[in-house]
């Protein structure tokens, strides 16, 4: 199968269903001729003009709100928030108006728009453009969450959510905008709410979402090392979020642990722990672990923010303990 | 025939429409006053002539949206008082099946976009609804319907700068009723509010918001020139809220004195005026007028005791329309 990058994927989900379906079009900064700073739509307005790639001023909630009247309006809008960190200038169009519209017009309104944006720490960014805020939006009851881990997850997800009649907020690994993986040529499309098994294991089961999939994979290779066998499960959406694929997972292996760049209180992590705790406590032979960020603005300094993400070498030592049954002497 | 006897029927659904305005807003009062509504209202009454006048020019197909003070807009925009007054009191048949309540009826059969609970919430929405039009190629107009207060919210400026870079067919309507809550414009909006919009090339007028024909003459312009693509424009409509902020503020002297109120409702009100107009041009009689009162008056004592007998929701309801594939357990 060809490979091609995360940020090709997302440009050729995009191009597919814009020649689907003209009521599509994308708005955002930059994201015409520039193709957005990370140059992810690059070549989109050559096909499409600039009546359907539509450069906006640096104007979040403004484009956000345009967003969620034309998406009521018979459009199906696709934003481009430039990093994850502005969706605290968008929270009231994308959470007070787009999440709560159908519900509020008791299904009259509905409000199909993908919110596009990004999650990911270690580019020496700073606090300010590094944050992972997924478990925000997720909170809402209104909106889905899709968390793409692969070039290939990104394509199908993202058709996904453009084809979904509620707002989508999709979230893109900046980092991953670089990496190439298998993309089969052919459409196809990924279901929300479904959980993918990468890879199997019987020991401890490895929940992980989009950027820290790839931080288990490697841990999964440092435990079998040591002789553990590792189970990980990709969400690949956070709502709809499929436990019963999870909760099937940790009934065998007995032993759970989540990773997630979220920071860690609050959030994702501390949502699927205690989910499995609630519904699969008498299968677990170990308290459920969680590793995300640590809890602290992002540093600049290479040195300090490579402390605050999970890292194999970490989510690893987590595993091996959990597993061995050595959790207490860590405490 | 002259123009004024060729416009009797379009004057007349305008008076009737303020008459239903104000009357609903009555029976709205007097249902949480005798307890029997959930919650708090904003009174529409005294602004009518503002919402009538401007949905008048408008077809079903021309979209608006509307505020917390919205009873007005929805009634002027087409809706029913029976599935007004359902939604008001939480019932199955109100407009969004009492999920919404007064803050947040939608209508969208009639192109009401919705209430909005966050003061200038909406502006972003009619934008993007003008957004929608012209890129499908559809005629229609939208109308943002807002608060003098809502100008203090920078959202304003973000859309009004689109739309004018992209020539979309939006009307900013802005219903100055010298307050928003217990202040007074004066001490909350600095400058010209119409030279704000201007700054950005965007054509703005000042009209008598107690004028319902002053009103109707500049949107009918106003909103001819929107579908011809010249839009968008900003209306400043001086005006003014007749009840308190909401329906539980009733010792309000200490920022609105009662000789000022009085002076609006005996000398501008918009019903009144418009009445004595229609009477003087040999256009109704005040029997006429007198009747239409009554026929209102009759259709929202129905309305209101069918709603007070109307259905709850069903308790399966509440985790419907969540979303529109998934219910919510
Ligand atoms: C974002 C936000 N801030 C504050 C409020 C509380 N609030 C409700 S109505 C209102 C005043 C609005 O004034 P104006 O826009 O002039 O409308 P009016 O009430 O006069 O119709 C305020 C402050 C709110 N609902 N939303
Ligand atoms: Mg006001």
């Amino acid at each position: 199968m060809r490979e091609i990058t995360l940020s090709k994927a997302v440009n050729e989900a995009i191009a597919e269903e814009m020649r689907r379906d003209p009521s599509v079009f994308l708005i955002g900064e930059d994201v015409a001729e520039a193709g957005t700073p990370f140059k992810v739509l690059s070549g989109l307005v050559e096909e499409f003009g600039t009546d359907r790639i539509i450069d906006t001023p640096i104007s979040e909630p403004g484009f956000m709100g345009l967003a969620v009247g034309a998406a009521m309006t018979g459009s199906r809008p696709i934003v481009d928030l430039m990093f994850g960190d502005f969706l605290f200038l968008v929270m009231d169009q994308l959470c007070n108006q787009a999440a709560k519209a159908h519900y509020m017009s008791g299904g009259k309104l509905k409000v199909p728009l993908v919110l596009r944006t990004n999650l990911g720490a270690t580019r020496r960014s700073a606090a300010q453009h590094s944050q992972s805020l997924h478990a925000l939006v997720a909170h809402i009851p209104g909106l889905k969450v899709a968390l793409p881990s692969s070039a290939y997850e990104a394509k199908g997800l993202l058709k996904t959510a453009i084809r979904d009649d509620n707002p989508v907020v999709i979230f893109e690994d900046k980092l991953m905008y670089q990496e190439k993986a298998p993309v089969p040529e052919e459409e196809y499309l990924i279901p929300f709410g479904k959980a993918e098994v990468l890879r199997p294991g019987r020991d401890i089961t490895i929940v992980a979402t989009s950027s820290m999939v790839q931080v288990a994979q490697k841990a999964a290779v440092l435990l079998e090392r040591d002789g553990i066998a590792a189970e990980i499960i990709d969400p690949r959406t956070i709502v709809p979020l499929d436990m019963e694929t999870i909760l099937a997972s940790v009934r065998r292996t007995g032993r759970a642990m989540v990773v997630d760049e979220g920071h860690q209180s609050f959030g994702v992590t501390a949502e699927i722990a205690s989910r499995i705790a609630e519904r699969a406590f008498y299968h677990l032979d170990a308290p459920v672990q969680r590793i995300g960020a640590m809890d602290v603005p992002v540093p600049f300094s290479p040195v300090l923010e490579d402390m605050t993400v999970p890292t194999p070498e970490s989510v690893a030592e987590r595993g091996r303990l959990t597993v061995r049954g050595e959790l207490f002497h860590a405490a | 025939m002259n123009a004024r006897k060729t416009n009797a029927e379009a004057y007349l659904r305008m008076y009737r429409q303020m008459v239903r305005i104000r009357v609903f807003e009555d029976n709205a009062n007097q249902l949480y006053l005798s307890a029997k509504m959930p919650g708090l209202t904003h009174m529409y009454s005294g602004q009518e002539a503002v919402a009538v006048g401007i949905c008048e020019v408008l077809t079903r197909d021309d979209k608006i949206t509307s505020t917390h003070r919205g009873h007005g807009h929805c009634v002027a925009k087409g809706a029913e008082f029976k599935e007004m007054f359902c939604e008001l009191l939480g019932r199955a048949e109100g407009y969004c099946g009492g999920k919404g309540g007064s803050m947040h009826i939608a209508d969208q059969s009639n192109g009401n976009l919705g209430a909005n609970a966050i003061v200038g919430g909406s502006m972003g929405i009619a934008t993007g609804a003008a957004l929608s039009a012209k890129r499908l190629g559809r005629k229609d107009v939208t109308v943002c319907f807002f608060g003098d207060g809502a100008t203090a919210q920078g959202l304003l400026y973000e859309v009004m700068n689109m739309a004018a870079l992209w020539k979309l067919p939006v009307i900013y309507a802005c219903e100055n009723n010298g307050y928003s809550e217990y202040t007074k414009t004066a001490e909350i909006a600095a400058g010209s509010l119409p030279a704000r919009a201007e700054a950005f090339g965007i054509e703005a007028f000042k009209v008598d918001g107690q004028d319902v024909l002053a009103v109707n003459k500049l949107a009918e312009r106003l909103v001819a020139r929107c579908r011809k693509g010249e839009g968008p424009f900003f209306i400043q409509l001086d005006t003014y809220r007749y009840h308190g902020h909401h329906v539980g503020d009733i010792n309000r002297e200490y920022y609105r004195s009662k000789d000022e109120e009085a002076l609006w409702k005996t000398e501008r009100d918009p019903i009144v005026n418009f009445g004595r107009w229609l009477a003087a041009e040999g256009l109704a009689t005040p029997e006429e007028l007198a009747s239409i009162d009554a026929e209102v008056g009759a259709e929202a004592g129905a309305a209101v005791a069918y709603a007070l007998a109307a259905p709850f929701p069903d308790a399966s309801q509440v985790g419907r329309h969540v979303f529109t594939d998934m219910i919510v357990a």
